[in-house]
């Protein structure tokens, strides 16, 4: 058995806010091996990124963490005082952003940044953080670091920075980095470098990564396992391969089949989650998907249905699960929704609609 | 569908081609540079044929928005000529370009951007009905009615404000403007690329009903390459201001013909751990260069993994000229090669 | 991007209940929660009544004129011989003067900025929405305008025209008008790159559609505020002339006219000063207040 680094237990994060209580993580459970890759998928606002938060105790106010355990090589984040949590943060943990300049001082060196981020919390001669800034830069592939090194964010395009971002996570030799949609402002080439440079320095270091991302390619291409959230719950998790060949959970389901793939001729047309996530200050009873769900039984808009095991080491929450469901509810969930009779109304002959333009 | 049928025939069938831009060019001179310019698009060449569905491709920053409002006569082109239906709306100005313009709608990107927040969601619909006089008030209002209908909104919305819809409904609300003067050709600018996955799909779906249904014709403009490759029936590619290659949507995945575009499409991650597994990109060198400063002979040269550098490949400029499958066109010397 | 908003567009049914509420109520709603804006407000419409009442006040009898001169009162202190503000170095009362005070002052505040609103929108909008060689010629006469300063404008201008009341109220609207203008001009421009104009560019709207429909009302919020803003200024403007005795001339009263009057006998008779300096005090606190609820009302992104 693989050695647990990160397990997250029960969380519940809550924002207090004067619409009222919004339960954004709401007893998420989850665990991290050492060295492990992986990915949290969910569309925006299902909590990942407060989870993420929560991990670092960064949740931002009116927020707090209202219960649950996240042990940390069996050390309890929640439970740390300040400077414990300022240790883990600095030398157990980084986090990388979707938009690297925000979390980049424009007007310092990229250079001094990373020394920064490395000598508030080791000792090292200022020649030695010098070098060590260098090969970090050289290390996430930033050409002729030495020169970039003196470079302000501003001289630096997207890519750039989000290198200099992780080799400033990388900088105190993290066991565990959390990016939070780090290529999502990226081009596709660009993206490519990054995951590539993310999958090395998973191999070469051994550091374990939570990938955030809502970008199910991108699970696919770079993590072992996926945690799958809808309305601050874990609805299904498991090893990659089983969530993507066979999800059982409609959620995992309909956001594999929403977006296309390049390298398969169109042949189906997409999967839409008719609607929008709920709103997290006041959740639907029952199954949190069942106003959404394609799939949804009576029992579904009571009752909550549990993490159940559906296949080795995969978890859904779901009464019904995929492999109940009949090809016939399929093909009726793939149906087009376009109003044909609004269309016909509004095929008026052209001599109709004339008139002039201008006016 | 027998429904595309009964669709409104406006113009000339007879020509299969309904836009063609002809070497077009867009410079933005840069203030205080004397001479200097930013080359947003750089003698581009293409047609657009009714009734299909053309993607354009490219990374950011490459001149397709650009490109787009050329084509849709919202900004001047430096020179060049755009051909709709047989005219030049190039030489447009005033009223005649107005009356041209009813035939070409746009979607734009940002849903949050593209509706007047100070106009309630009726008038937005009607505002194209108004400037084209068409119909009395109380046929445009159940005109409006009805295009809301058909995009799947509540057609009892129409004195809400924007700021009231989802990205989602927004989307449809511009959707919903476009259609409202029968348009033939659809310009859509990034429109599904600032959704959430699963309202995406929702608008993807929307898009290629109604082309079925009305009989559109689209200029749809992604840098996701799967999107684009799912909705269209041909694909262009861009890279810095010039189009490098097209071809139908399948052949240009299966035998790309210029070096970038094989890149580019060896870059997309696939949801499918199994391919992944197998999938080795090509990975491009740095970043986009500079549009105001674009490299000698074939702008990829500083990126392309097969350039002959020093050589042809930086001396001379290759054309876009017919390569591999049929109705396939690529700017490379080398096209082909890996 | 948006976090997840309540569920608007609900499976089963499209009909949810959201309230429905304009931009302009909306705006009302957060005007009205700004206490020091409504403070501000009422201030305000209370001046405004003191204005147009105070004539019907003397002829009631209720306050004496401000022009009658009781030379058995000169300089009472306030609250003696019924004078409740005191009076004067000539007698008059100076409640009296300070109601009457206030049509100068408020007239010049808001007729001022009647003057200015035409010429700095029609300035700004063209120079905006034409650009190119309008927007240069527009902007370098502006700069110009703007390079000289004020008060040696107004001095001037006033002292060719002599001190009455238009061509005081044209002076201060001609150096007040450049501040709005380019203020418009760069509203228009940051709202002409939006993408909503180029959709109704593309919709087929003609010009002076897009420049009335769509680029003044999304550009108003900050032209109000800067007009209300421009209230106080001219007040205070109209104020440093008559201190400088070239306001307008007595005996009409101006609240300037008054603390400048009183000034040289300041420590013999200090309410003929304090009250009128802190009525134009008060009037400027109530329109800054208003100004920036007003602001903080019409920006949107300012939730309730
Ligand atoms: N500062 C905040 N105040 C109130 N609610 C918040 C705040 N930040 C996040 N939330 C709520 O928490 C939920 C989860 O947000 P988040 O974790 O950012 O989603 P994701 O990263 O999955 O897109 C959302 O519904 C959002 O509305
Ligand atoms: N109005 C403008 N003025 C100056 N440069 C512009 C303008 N619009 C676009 N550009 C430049 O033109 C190039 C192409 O931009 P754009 O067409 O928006 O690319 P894309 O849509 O492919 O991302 C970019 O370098 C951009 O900075
Ligand atoms: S429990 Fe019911 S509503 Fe929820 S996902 Fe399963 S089938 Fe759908
Ligand atoms: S012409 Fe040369 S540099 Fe350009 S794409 Fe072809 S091989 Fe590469
Ligand atoms: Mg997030
Ligand atoms: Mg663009």
């Amino acid at each position: 058995m693989a050695q647990t680094l990160l397990q997250v237990e029960d969380l519940h994060t809550q924002f207090f806010t004067s619409r009222g209580v919004v339960r954004a993580v709401d007893g998420v459970n989850l665990h991290i091996d050492v060295g492990e890759t992986l990915g949290i998928v969910g569309e925006s606002g299902c909590g990942k990124t407060i989870t993420a938060l929560s991990i670092l105790r960064l949740v931002p106010d009116p927020g707090k963490i209202t219960s649950g355990r996240i042990l940390f090589r069996g050390n309890d984040v929640v439970k740390m005082d300040d400077e414990e949590i300022r240790d883990f943060r600095g030398n157990d943990v980084a986090m990388i952003f979707q938009d690297p300049m925000t979390s980049l001082n424009p007007v310092t060196r990229i250079g001094s940044q990373i020394e920064e981020a490395m000598t508030a919390h080791k000792r090292f001669t200022p020649e030695l953080a010098k070098s060590r800034v260098i090969e970090l830069l050289t290390r996430v592939r930033v050409p002729s670091a030495e020169q970039r090194a003196r470079d302000y964010p501003h001289q630096f395009s997207g890519g750039m920075r989000q290198r200099a971002m992780i080799a400033m996570g990388l900088s105190n030799e993290p066991s565990l980095l959390i990016a939070d949609e780090p290529t999502t402002a990226l081009d596709v080439t660009v993206q490519a470098q990054i995951i590539q440079l993310m999958k090395q320095l998973n191999r070469e270091l051994g550091t374990a990564m939570m990938l955030i991302t809502h970008n199910m390619a991108l699970v696919a291409s770079l993590c072992q396992r996926v945690v799958v959230m809808y309305a601050g719950r874990v609805v299904e998790e498991g090893p990659v391969e089983q969530i993507f060949k066979s999800p059982q959970h409609p959620y995992t389901w309909s956001l594999l089949r929403s977006v296309p793939r390049v390298d398969e001729a169109r042949k189906d047309r997409l999967v839409s989650i008719k609607g929008l996530p709920p709103d997290l200050t006041n959740a639907p009873p029952g199954c949190k998907f069942h106003p959404r769900c394609p799939f949804v039984v009576d029992r579904c808009k009571v009752e909550e249905p549990p993490l159940g095991e559906v296949g080795p080491d995969q978890v859904a929450r779901c009464w019904v699960l995929m492999r109940n469901v009949s090809e016939a509810d399929i093909a009726t969930a793939k149906q087009s929704s376009i109003s044909v009779a609004a269309a016909e109304k509004l095929k008026a002959p052209a001599a109709d609609i004339g008139g002039k333009a201008g006016s | 569908m027998q429904a595309a049928e009964k669709a409104p025939v406006t113009a000339v069938v007879s020509d299969p081609v309904i836009l063609r831009v002809e070497d077009v060019y867009k410079h933005f001179p840069i203030a205080g540079f004397g001479g200097l310019a930013v080359r947003a698009v750089d003698g581009v060449t293409l047609e657009i044929r009714r009734g299909e569905a053309l993607g354009l491709v490219g990374e950011s920053g490459c001149g397709k928005s650009t490109l787009a409002r050329l084509i849709t006569a919202l900004l001047p082109v430096t020179s060049g000529k755009i051909i709709f239906e047989g005219q030049e709306i190039t030489k447009m100005r005033g009223a005649r370009l107005r009356r041209m313009r009813r035939k070409m709608q746009m979607i734009f990107q940002d849903p949050f951007a593209s509706l007047d927040p100070r106009m309630t969601v009726g008038d937005i619909i009607q505002e194209p009905l108004d400037n084209y006089g068409i119909g009395s008030g109380r046929e445009r209002q159940r005109r409006v009615q009805e295009l809301l209908r058909l995009v799947g909104l509540n057609p009892n919305f129409t004195n809400r404000y924007p700021h009231e819809f989802s990205g989602g409904q927004r989307q449809r609300i511009g959707i919903a403007r476009a259609l409202a003067v029968n348009p033939s050709f659809i310009v859509c600018d990034e429109a599904v690329s600032a959704l959430d996955v699963s309202i995406q799909a929702q608008i993807i779906n929307l898009l290629q009903d109604l082309q079925r249904e009305f009989n559109l014709t689209y200029l749809f403009i992604a840098h996701d390459l799967a999107v684009v490759r799912h909705l269209s029936d041909r694909i262009a590619v861009m890279y810095l201001g010039k189009v490098v290659e097209t071809a139908g949507r399948n052949d240009i995945y299966d035998h790309p013909q210029h070096p970038y575009t094989r890149a580019l499409l060896s870059s997309i991650p696939v949801p499918d751990p199994e391919v992944e597994r197998a999938r080795a990109p090509i990975l491009l060198k740095g970043e986009i260069p500079s549009a105001v400063n674009p490299p000698s002979g074939c702008r990829f040269h500083t990126r392309c993994p097969i350039a002959r550098v020093p050589g042809i490949c930086s001396e001379q400029e290759p054309l876009l000229e017919p390569h591999g499958q049929r109705d396939q066109l690529a700017a490379c010397h080398f096209a082909g090669e890996k | 991007m948006a976090l997840a908003q309540p569920a608007l567009e609900q499976a089963v049914d499209w009909e949810v209940a959201e309230q429905q509420i304009g931009l302009w109520q909306d705006a009302w709603h957060r005007f009205r929660g700004n206490r020091l804006a409504v403070l501000g407000a009422v201030v305000i419409v209370f001046l405004i009544l003191v204005a147009f009442l105070s004539p019907l006040l003397v002829h009631l009898g209720i306050i004496v004129s401000p022009t009658t001169q009781q030379v058995e009162n000169i300089e009472v202190g306030p609250g003696q011989a019924g004078h409740l503000f005191g009076t004067d170095e000539l007698g008059r009362d100076t409640l009296s003067r300070l109601m009457f005070g206030s049509r100068i002052s408020l007239s010049v505040g808001i007729l001022v900025q009647g003057i200015i609103l035409p010429i700095g929108l029609a300035i700004g909008l063209a120079a905006g929405y034409f650009g190119g060689r309008i927007d240069n010629l527009l902007m370098r006469f502006t700069d110009i305008w703007y390079a000289f300063p004020d008060l040696i404008f107004v001095l001037v201008l006033v002292s060719v025209f002599g001190p009455n009341l238009l061509s005081i109220f044209g002076a201060i609207a001609l150096v007040g008008w450049v501040g709005l203008a380019r203020l418009v001009r760069g509203q228009v421009l940051a709202i002409k790159e939006k993408e909503y104009i180029e959709a109704a560019r593309s919709s087929g709207s003609p010009p002076l559609k897009l420049i009335l429909k769509h680029l003044l009302p999304n550009a108003l919020g900050p032209i109000i505020v800067t007009v209300v803003f421009g209230i106080p200024s001219a007040i205070f403007l109209e104020a440093v002339l008559s201190f400088l005795g070239v306001g307008i001339q007595p005996p009409t009263p101006t609240w300037g006219q008054m603390v400048f009057d009183g000034y040289e006998a300041i420590y013999a008779n200090p309410s003929s000063v304090v009250f009128p300096a802190l009525s134009i005090g008060f009037t400027l606190l109530a329109f800054s207040f208003v100004g920036d609820g007003l602001r903080d009302a019409l920006d949107p992104r300012m939730k309730r």
